[in-house]
């Protein structure tokens, strides 16, 4: 069937979109709605001692001007973390209390502390301006490295050395036996950037109350509205689940930062019910900038013991992650079990223990963003292995080979056990594709015209498929992580697939279809997905983690047998043959080895007429199930870049990269590669181009596009992809999920051929012509001749 | 945004009467850099002026070895000019380097240097070639128009109508970009002119653009990159900020001067 599993179908979400005809939130209209600025602080740490709203209240249009102590005093609970992390000393973490609203204190630059409602967008943040906020300015920490210092400011007073928590995994006494045996030890200290995500389309609501009812219904900006809906009711009190409709229409992109139930939303929610209007917020480019949430802002230091035969002994780390202002929903789980978890790599570690710290700092709330900790810890991995492999004078990819794991499943010494990959095919693969052979004759080339050329390797492994939920629950997770699914074949035959998931760019319309129309050989134009509407949907958790593969496919999948099961009864009853002898292809269900059949059509009309049913059947033909997996599912890959560097000005050029990926079983290769294309520019963006600064008074310096470098077409060559395939045995289509992939693995391809060009491990993301060229000066290279 | 008065004058005297008679007045061109900062808020004029439906402020002319361009010219015309490129190609390319497709379809080469960003690309032309700036009140030499950051020489209620720039025997630019908002980062302009050789540096400069004396000493008696090996770029001159120190600056200006050499042939 042309339209099933592995066809390249274009994806029929497109034609609105690219005719500019989606429905994002800030496109609806609502009837009575008014609009919501808020007055943000200037400051990134300072005491409120009063609000004086009374010029703002009489500026034309001003509906309301709503505070903090307004909105706790209703009853608007706290915005949680949704993951307990316990220390290594047995302690709770610390968790500094977080107002949609801020009421004593604002902790970062953009802190919420009143907002204004008002008949327009202008006249609303005209009044905002006039907002008159008295602020008593407090010295702000800043710095991840620094905040743990006992002479630092304290972000949330009761927070003593604003440690959220100091976690540990692995074997600290094993480990250091592990080192202090080591023949060789290589020893690295690296910073992750700090990142803003970025999504295309700007966070948005409308909070829509109806006094009648009692009724609240949401449109916003979310990955997840279900889970949305769930924390805003049990959470922040704003209603109960059957009084709360969430709706995420067209969501253009998220890449994690619209997982977060964010101050916006509650305060909109809250200010429509104060109101009686509907109120609607979209944040500009600068507020998406200025308060969505960030990701990684990682310290480390570790070190990797070797034998003298290059083989792993040991591996220790040490890391100081920055959660900014607040703990946001997974920021906990982040730079925990969804980094240290994934220490050991694509390699057999006998002894690794790992400790991090999360710290506070008066920024804006870092949290999960595309990749999520794996990234973090890929960088970490395939950083330190290629600088022990110069170290020791091996070959960079044979020392990975030396250390490969080649049998599955396999328990690392974290947590997790992998569950199938072919590490030495995938690398051959690449290095096939990147014609390693061919590099010197191509760097002696380049250095004839002045260039350096270098080339680094990143063979990376991350968990996807998020996650059983009982394995989630014992680590601290305050949700199950199952997913749902109703499969809804209509009396004309055609089907509906409702789903916990969302779509904010992934293509879900098309894949989920394909999984129908490959079952039954129905075209996918006939098959049509629900997604996004706690009203329509039965729950879901939503979409990040690339769990929307693995869990929610596994979900339509195994209503899909539901279905299946129960036509085959129909149909069988109605030909008078057995059950057993049934067989559903191309749109048409056969007796086999008769020429009885019955067209896909028929069979939806058959149980919807129910006239002549089996004895006992129940009409209809609409299945739902809940799939909770047994195991992560773990990709995998071989990244390889090559640069060439302008040794004058510090350019970086990437000249080739290739990416040979193992996802398992692909649904659609064509929107596989475009997933690729996307996270591996975004990896690109991390390595070479983004970075988020503040300076020391905690102001955002990159603000803007015109000082926070995002890639452009021209920054990234055509990418070369292959994909290797051992499917996952932990759902049924063997999905492992391709998300994050290239964000996870493009880093430490990209800054290890940079090492390699230039000769030095000093240098940093974003690897910035300025840092490269200064790190060209450091060691006193020779310019290259003219 | 905040609430202006918009003004559409059909002649300079009317728009110089405009300009004179509200006391926040300012001069509408492309609006490239001006509706983008009243949209933050960070500009607040009473009035806009906008110059360009006046007659004669539009288009280039060719008068022997001048070349005239309106003050009202989009970059996407200059870029685009046939006159400009058989006379001063190196201005053409420019122009085409400024900013997207957009940006170049609505800013204007008078807009550009009455603003005199520090990173803008034109400062360093009209500089570089020792153009003449044409106002509502009189005639200015490039060397005398600039007056550091954002500032020039003109009165409140004084505007550009053209600029006259002479066609020079060599001359190219060559710049860096910021890597984010992709202006210049160091922007070197050289060209060889009946006045002797002119090497005009953009953003780079802690005071905005500049003729660099060294380089033009050194390209003076040998117009070749290697000329410019020797010189020294004083770092102390530079600007500094989060995409590049003044180091890295002086450095820049080095090599984007030898390239721009390189290219001017």
């Amino acid at each position: 069937m042309s339209d099933g599993i592995g066809a390249r179908v274009k994806r029929k979400e497109d034609k609105r979109f690219i005719t500019g005809k989606g429905k994002y939130t800030d496109d609806i209209r609502m009837e009575n709605q008014a609009y919501a600025a808020f007055v943000r602080s200037p400051h990134a740490h300072a005491k409120v001692t009063g609000i004086d709203a009374s010029a703002a209240e009489a500026m034309d249009g001003v509906i309301a001007v709503l505070n903090g102590a307004q909105l706790t005093g209703d009853g608007i609970g706290n915005i949680i973390t949704g993951w307990a992390i316990t220390s290594k000393d047995g302690s709770p973490m610390n968790i500094g209390a977080w107002s949609a609203l801020a009421t004593e204190k604002v902790r970062y630059v953009g802190d919420a502390v009143a907002v204004v409602i008002a008949e327009t967008q202008a006249q609303a943040r005209l009044a905002a301006e006039a907002v008159d906020v008295d602020y008593e300015e407090l010295a702000p920490s800043v710095s991840t490295a620094k905040t743990l210092q006992d002479n630092q400011p304290l972000v949330h007073d009761e927070i003593a050395n604003n440690l959220c928590f100091d976690w540990e995994i692995g074997d600290e006494a094993k480990t250091d036996a592990a080192l202090s045996g080591a023949a060789h030890i290589t020893e690295i200290e690296l910073t992750n950037n700090r990142l803003s995500p970025n999504a295309m389309e700007p966070r948005a609501a409308i909070a829509v109350f109806d006094s009648a009812e009692d009724h609240y219904t949401l449109y916003t900006t979310s990955q997840n509205p279900h889970v949305a809906r769930l924390v805003l009711s049990a959470f922040y009190n704003v209603a109960p689940e059957h009084k709360l409709r969430v709706i995420a229409p067209d969501v253009g992109g998220g890449f994690g930062s619209k997982i977060y139930i964010y101050p916006e939303e509650i305060t909109c929610l809250w200010a429509s019910m104060k109101t009686g209007r509907s109120v609607k917020w979209t944040a500009d480019r600068s507020e998406a900038f200025m308060t969505d949430a960030h990701g990684r802002d990682h310290v480390t230091k570790a070190r990797m013991g070797f034998d003298d035969t290059g083989k792993i002994v040991g591996f220790k780390v040490d890391t100081i992650a920055n959660i900014g202002a607040y703990a946001s929903l997974f920021a906990t789980a982040t730079p925990t079990y969804l980094y240290g978890t994934l220490l050991s790599g694509q390699y057999d570690i006998p002894a690794i223990y790992g400790n991090v710290k999360a710290v506070y700092t008066n920024t804006v709330p870092v949290d999960a963003y595309r990749g999520a900790g794996r990234p973090e810890a890929t960088y970490l991995i395939e950083r330190i292995v290629e600088k022990a492999a110069r170290e020791m004078g091996r070959d960079v990819a044979d020392l990975r080979r030396t250390n490969f794991i080649r049998a599955f499943p396999y328990q690392t010494q974290v947590l997790l056990a992998y569950d199938s990959g072919d590490f030495d095919t995938v690398l051959d693969m690449a290095q096939k594709a990147a014609d390693v052979a061919g590099f010197p004759a191509r760097k002696a080339e380049a250095a004839s015209r002045g260039k350096l050329r270098g080339l680094g390797y990143s063979c990376f492994i991350e968990a996807c498929g998020l996650a059983p939920s009982a394995a989630a629950g014992s680590l601290g997770a305050g949700v199950g992580l199952w997913e749902s699914a109703e499969v809804r074949v209509n009396p004309v035959g055609t089907i509906e697939i409702l789903t916990g998931t969302h779509s904010h760019g992934q293509g879900h319309e098309t894949t989920f279809c394909q999984l129908a129309s490959d079952r039954f050989g129905i075209p996918v134009e006939n098959v049509s997905i629900v997604h996004g509407d706690t009203d329509k949907v039965q729950f879901g958790m939503g979409t990040y983690g690339s769990r929307s593969g693995p869990v929610g496919m596994s979900a339509v999948m195994k209503a899909l047998d539901k279905v299946e099961a129960k036509v085959k009864k129909i149909v069988a009853h109605s030909l008078e043959a057995s059950e057993d002898d049934i067989v559903i292809e191309g749109g048409e269900a056969k007796v086999a080895g008769t020429d009885k059949k019955m067209a896909w059509h028929e069979i939806g009309l058959a149980a919807y007429m129910a006239h002549n049913l089996p004895e006992g059947m129940e009409p209809g033909l609409k299945e739902t199930s809940f799939f909770d997996p047994v195991n992560f599912s773990f990709p995998s890959g071989t990244f390889i870049c090559e640069v060439e560097v302008d040794p004058e000005t510090g350019v970086t050029q990437i000249v080739q990269f290739v990416a040979a990926d193992d996802f398992g079983t692909i649904i659609n290769p064509m929107i596989v590669e475009g997933q690729v294309h996307g996270g591996v520019t975004q990896g690109i963006g991390q390595a070479l181009l983004e970075g988020v600064v503040y300076d020391d008074e905690g102001q955002l310096l990159t603000g803007s596009y015109m000082d926070y470098t995002m890639p452009r077409a021209d920054d990234v060559p055509s990418y070369v992809i292959g994909h290797g395939c051992t499917p996952s045995p932990n759902n049924p289509l063997g999905l492992k999920g391709c998300g994050e992939a290239g964000a996870i693995g493009a880093p430490p391809a990209v800054i290890n051929a940079i090492v390699d060009a230039i000769g030095t491990e000093n240098i940093e993301m974003p690897a910035t012509p300025q840092r490269v060229w200064a790190a060209i000066q450091a060691t006193q290279m020779p310019v290259a001749a003219e | 945004m905040y609430a202006a008065n918009y003004h559409k004058p059909s002649s300079l005297a009317d728009a110089v009467a405009a300009l004179a008679s509200n006391e926040d007045a300012k001069v509408l061109a492309g609006g490239q850099t001006l509706l983008p900062t009243m949209k933050q808020h960070l500009a607040a004029p009473s009035d806009l002026v906008d110059i360009r439906g006046i007659d004669g402020m539009v288009g280039v002319s060719v008068d022997g070895d001048m070349l005239t361009i309106g003050a009202a010219t989009t970059h996407a015309e200059v870029a685009s000019s046939a006159d400009v490129k058989a006379h001063i190609p190196a201005l053409a390319s420019l122009a085409e380097g400024i900013g997207d497709p957009a940006v170049r379809h609505m800013g204007t080469l008078g807009g550009s240097i009455a603003n005199n960003d520090p990173a803008a690309d034109y400062p360093s032309a009209v500089l570089g070639l020792g153009a003449t700036v044409v106002t509502s009140k009189r005639e200015i030499a490039a060397d005398d128009f600039f007056d550091g950051m954002f500032a020039t020489v003109l009165d409140e209620d004084e505007i550009i109508t053209a600029v006259r720039f002479p066609k020079p025997a060599k001359a190219a630019y060559a710049k860096f970009p910021n890597p984010a908002s992709r202006y210049a980062m160091a922007g070197v302009f050289v060209a060889q002119t009946g006045g002797g050789v002119r090497a005009a540096v953009t953003g780079a400069g802690s005071d905005g653009v500049f003729r660099h004396t060294g380089i033009e000493a050194a390209l003076s008696s040998d117009f070749s990159p290697d000329a410019v090996d020797g010189v020294s770029v004083d770092a102390g001159d530079m600007l500094s900020d989060i995409h590049g120190d003044a180091a890295y600056r002086a450095n820049l200006v080095k090599v984007m001067a030898k390239r721009a050499v390189a290219a001017a042939g």
